[in-house]
């Protein structure tokens, strides 16, 4: 379903944590419908957004679903690129060993599980935003 | 230039609406086109035609209805988002058994393939909220 062929670079910027707001969850949603639009797509978590990233969600306690499982999913979405700021774990207190196994499978290399998370720091991941056609901030 | 407009945020509360309505007309004025307006998040609160406000205040809701019609402006609230918000319009209102529906004239309620294809179709896609 791509729009008369453009594919552009498309970047989803989640800032908020998980719960306590909405936007994480309709950010969520907007990247699973998107992934139908054939377009370049990354995502990139920074400031509270990396608690959306944390291994062991549990929600019991406040009576909301746990959406969390739906992150790993992402692969089978063809989200590929999954960037988290070294500055906002650190920051949390945070090491990569907290966030959930992130991965997609390449069909070019025979379908080889491949790791969609990276780390990167503030002026690496603004580079990247610099070279979106499009970032929709969360 | 094409602008996509995406609206996050409920009116009065919070600015966004505003702004994201003062920058479409700038925008229109200009020369410029709107490819759409999309809300989302509370913004789908900026399509109930119930808000009552103060006859002092702006009318927020009234003035995004006025611009469309004027320009012939595509206003549209998520559906997801709507539903949960209470936002209807007849045919929703009619699927999920509900006895009113609330959508003010110039909106209309669809799918988030409607923002995607914003964010594909337009030259800068310009976000309003938190």
């Amino acid at each position: 379903m791509s729009e008369e062929g453009i594919v552009k670079k498309l970047m989803y910027v989640n800032r908020k944590a998980p719960y306590g707001t909405i936007y994480a969850l309709e950010s969520l949603e907007v990247v699973l419908i998107g992934a139908a639009f054939d377009q370049q797509v990354s995502l990139a978590f920074v400031d509270d957004g990396v608690y959306q990233l944390t291994r062991s969600q549990n929600t019991d306690g406040i009576g909301m679903k746990n959406f969390s499982p739906t992150y790993a999913a992402l692969g089978d979405y063809d989200v590929r690129h999954i960037y988290v700021e070294r500055e906002s774990l650190e920051a949390r207190g945070l090491t990569v060993e907290d966030l959930m196994p992130l991965t997609y499978e390449d069909e070019d290399d025979d379908w080889a599980e491949k790791e969609s998370l990276r780390v990167v720091d503030s002026s690496e991941l603004a580079t990247l935003m610099g070279e979106q056609d499009v970032v929709l901030s969360f | 230039m094409k602008f996509g407009i995406l609206v996050n945020e409920g009116p009065y509360q919070h600015q966004a609406s505003d702004s994201a309505y003062q920058f479409a007309q700038a925008a229109l004025n200009a020369g410029h086109e709107v490819f759409r307006v999309f809300f989302y998040h509370d913004g789908v609160n900026n399509g109930t035609r119930l808000t009552v406000p103060p006859q002092d205040d702006r009318n927020v809701v009234d003035r995004w209805s006025e611009l469309a019609e004027k320009h012939e402006l595509d206003l549209v609230l998520c559906v997801a988002a709507a539903q949960r918000r209470g936002l209807l319009d007849a045919d929703e209102a009619q699927r999920h058994g509900k006895d009113a529906d609330n959508i003010a004239p110039g909106f209309r309620i669809s799918g988030l393939g409607q923002l995607i294809e914003a964010a594909i179709q337009s030259d800068r896609l310009v976000t309003f909220g938190d």
